[in-house]
């Protein structure tokens, strides 16, 4: 008997049981179902649920992966920093070393491991108390929380947050499909409100930094955002910036794989190309209008937002998490616009509002956060307008006929 | 005089098992069967009791609604058996046909002279009026409302569908009679939706406005034609009804004769020598699909289309409104991986790993897997890539699940029928029932507004 036919009878052993949803999630992890159609069309289209979530953490694979070793990497030269001496960054001379992959391994990992450990438990549990199927929404949600925190938060933050998110950002308004919020964004946005010291300043962003604060041997690792903030001059190159040998979350550093992701969901159509293009013009208009402010000479040089205002329009695109945000969480479908028409205002406003948020919030400058989740809010409301305008046609030429 | 109509949105599912153009005559069958069912919404009153001796085309029973709407016997013989259900529904009813085919007869009547009402009253004594449907609700059309307009499509652009301008050769006439006949019963027109006019059984019909409808599927769906010419508004009724059923209601006029024969396309990955077969409504499937040859045992036989039609045994019988028979395998099978690795025997709408894409004119041979369970509405956009309706099919099937009757009208509830969502719901990743959200709240709402 073959481990088909021994998985099948512990599935019919299950069948009406109230376990029958964990063990069913784990069994179609192995195989997909032997389920057939019953009602309407005899065939269906191969994409399911967990492809597309699938195709999706296939994006961010490459982030992370750079993630790792990047932890290592800007560990590593910040601890030569202190002792004076200046690292220049190059792909296999000092970036892809056994060193770097160990120390961010063991930082990333567990944090990974946190995350789909506890997401998944509340989604399993919550799936076995209401008796549905275990939904996949959480993968996808699960492999982002790692990837846009610091790397040092302690892992029972990461564990409270998890906890929060899915349960308030998702199981109360009744599971995958439904929530308003994007659930890794509720969760960071739980850590920024709940635990501030440990979300924001210099010394979060690379490991080591917050344990040997004030000590003789400390280490700084300021982001790029954080040094415009603070109007000091910035020591990284556009290359550094663009290929992420730079602190930052974990997975928002390297512009170019986010790009490359970017470029495999578009193709993919698991993501939608009306967001993400939307929202680099969104971006790019708010980033040039500030420039034009700063051309006008309207802001003097020793103003709180020089700094980022400054900043040309492109380059915002490359800095932060924006280019992150802008590819794998304003591109999920449930909480964004769910219109096609609707969906070029929701993606150009995310841009528009990151920029802004950003410049004028120099205490905590990634602005790509709460925009997504200020226009998740908004996403239904944009999505009535466009369906009202179906409507109301619908409605005049109803009129029409009858007048 | 033909308008042109373009479809972007939509999706052709091609498989392999088409029908070749050869027409074999059926071996008689034994039985046949009327199934209520299928007449959505009609409660029957047996006219008779079993046993009785009916002659074809004589009524069995009519709608406890309205008693003028009749449903005959296609063929002539003994009423065997009345199978009931639950509550003692009326399941299905049995004609042991004598072979003889002593059919009713009505005098000839010429449809060019004659006036609306005595084709309207012909066509409901003759049992005939069941073919005609209506929109909004997709029922059988209502005696008592004018229709603003008559819609037909003649092209089938469904997966395995088969070729009108095969099965209809030789109609024109019937097709002509029929035509002349529904153009007296509305005030306005008789709308056609063709793939091209040259070389069509239509192309030398009067009395009707031609569109010619090119694109993918569902351009040949009749929702799609009304909805490009002249969408429904609330408090219209338009009727539609088939090329084959429309030329039988012409033959009615022309012969005074109910001719229950159907030309069927027998198809499908599992039947062996996929071809036309000439049969009766209601007729046995194993006279066919024995005939023709059926592939192995774990296979999924359709009366109908692919997309929209029902299940059935060899036992079974023939719809009354299908003029297809369908055999695909079953896909009641596990896959190992089947939702992460890379798959290019099956179709898909996005390039997820899965390569249809790449092949737009391969044929596939697709089984009855949902391949994949079902989950709440999560990906968005992709039902409106083969959608070609002006009405955002994802809002209004959420408004049909949580019965929102104000939205659901606001929304376009009254264009659409369930076979208008068949390509949403082979789309769909979360393998919702489109079709049969869609069917149950067109009923809610002809229960509390119709």
């Amino acid at each position: 008997m073959g481990l088909k036919e021994k998985l099948h009878g512990i599935k019919e052993d299950f069948k009406g049981k109230k376990m029958a949803p964990a063990f069913n999630a784990l069994h179609t992890f192995l195989y997909t179902p032997d389920e057939t159609t019953h009602s309407g069309g005899h065939v269906r289209a191969v994409d399911d649920l967990k492809r597309t979530m699938n195709t999706v953490i296939m994006a961010l694979i490459p982030v992370l992966i750079w993630g790792i070793f990047n932890t290592g990497y800007q560990h590593y030269s910040a601890v030569d920093a202190a002792q004076g001496v200046i690292r220049e960054a190059s792909l296999f001379g000092n970036f892809f070393t056994w060193d770097n992959f160990i120390m961010g391994a063991w930082t990333v990992l567990p944090l990974v491991i946190i995350s789909y450990a506890v997401g998944l438990g509340v989604e399993f549990i919550f799936a076995v108390i209401k008796g549905h199927e275990v939904e996949e929404g959480y993968l996808v949600t699960g492999m982002l929380v790692p990837l846009i925190v610091p790397v040092d938060i302690p892992l029972w933050m990461l564990a409270v947050a998890v906890i929060f998110g899915v349960v308030i950002g998702k199981e109360v308004f009744g599971g995958t499909g439904m929530n308003i919020l994007n659930p890794a964004l509720t969760i960071r946005a739980f850590l920024f409100f709940a635990y501030p010291t440990w979300m924001s300043g210099d010394k979060v962003w690379v490991h080591g930094a917050k344990a040997a604060e004030g000590g003789a041997d400390a280490i700084s690792g300021e982001t790029i955002l954080g040094a415009y903030a603070q109007n000091s001059s910035v020591v990284y190159d556009f290359s550094d910036k663009f290929f992420g040998f730079i602190p930052g979350s974990i997975g928002e550093t390297s512009t170019f794989l986010i790009i490359l992701g970017g470029l495999f969901l578009m193709f993919t159509k698991i993501a939608s190309w009306r967001i993400i293009l939307s929202a680099i013009v969104g971006a790019a208009v708010m980033g040039l209008i500030f420039n034009g402010v700063v051309d006008q000479g309207w802001i003097g040089e020793g103003n709180t937002f020089y700094g980022l205002m400054s900043t040309p329009f492109w380059e915002h695109l490359v800095i932060g998490g924006i280019a992150f945000g802008i590819v794998y969480m304003a591109t999920d479908p449930v909480s964004g616009s769910q219109t096609n028409t609707g969906k070029y205002w929701y993606g150009f406003l995310i841009g528009f509002f990151s920029i802004m948020i950003r410049v004028f919030n120099p205490a905590f400058p990634e602005g790509v956060f709460l925009a997504i989740l200020l226009m998740n809010v908004f996403a239904p409301t944009i999505d009535h307008y466009v369906v009202q305008a179906n409507v109301k046609k619908r409605m005049k030429r109803l009129k029409l006929k009858t007048a | 005089m033909s308008k042109d109509i373009k479809i972007k949105r939509g999706l052709d599912i091609k498989l392999v098992g088409e029908a070749e153009h050869i027409i074999s005559d059926a071996p008689r069958s034994r039985t046949y069967v009327i199934k209520p069912s299928d007449f959505h919404l009609v409660t029957p009153k047996m006219l008779f009791k079993e046993g009785a001796t009916i002659k074809a085309g004589e009524p069995l029973f009519y709608a406890k609604k309205d008693p003028s709407i009749k449903f005959v016997s296609p063929v002539s013989g003994i009423l065997r058996e009345i199978k009931r259900g639950a509550k003692r529904v009326i399941v299905s009813i049995v004609i042991e046909a004598d072979g003889r085919d002593t059919t009713v007869e009505f005098p000839m009547l010429d449809v060019n002279t004659a006036d609306a009402a005595t084709i309207k009253e012909r066509i409901l004594e003759s049992g005939l009026w069941p073919f005609i449907k209506q929109r909004p609700y997709d029922v059988i059309a209502s005696t008592k409302t004018e229709p603003s307009a008559i819609y037909i499509s003649g092209h089938n652009s469904a997966p395995l569908a088969p070729d009108y301008n095969f099965i209809l050769q030789g109609k024109e006439a019937a097709l002509q009679a029929g035509f002349t006949a529904l153009s007296k019963l509305t005030s306005g027109r008789i709308h056609l939706g063709v793939a091209q006019v040259a070389n069509s059984v239509f192309s030398k019909l009067s009395n009707v406005e031609m569109h010619t409808v090119v694109g993918p599927h569902p351009s040949g769906n009749v929702g799609t034609l009304i909805n490009k010419v002249s969408p429904i508004n609330k408090g219209e009724t338009v009727w539609t009804i088939t090329p084959e059923n429309l030329a039988i209601i012409g033959e009615l006029f022309i012969t005074g004769k109910f001719n229950s024969e159907r030309i069927i396309s027998v198809s499908g990955s599992r039947v062996k020598a996929p071809k036309y077969y000439r049969t009766k409504i209601g007729a046995e499937v194993s006279t066919f699909a024995y005939s023709a040859g059926i592939e192995g045992d774990n296979v999924r036989m359709i009366s109908g289309n692919i997309l929209t039609g029902n299940q059935v045994s060899a036992e079974g019988h023939l719809g009354y409104y299908h003029n297809e028979f369908v055999a695909i395998p079953e896909g009641n099978d596990y896959e190992f991986f089947g939702w992460n690795k890379p798959v290019f025997n099956k179709i898909s709408s996005s390039r997820a790993l899965t390569f249809s894409w790449l092949f737009p004119n391969k044929k596939y041979d697709l089984d009855t897997n949902t391949n994949g369970e079902h989950r709440a509405f999560v990906v968005t956009g992709n039902y409106e890539e083969v959608f070609p309706l002006d009405i955002y099919p994802l809002q209004l099937l959420k408004a049909c699940m949580v019965q929102d009757l104000d939205a659901m009208e606001a929304l376009g509830m009254y264009e659409v029928a369930p076979e208008d969502f068949a390509l949403t719901e082979f789309v769909c990743v979360s393998k919702q029932p489109h079709q049969a959200i869609i069917r149950k709240g067109l009923d809610l709402m002809h229960e509390e507004i119709g």
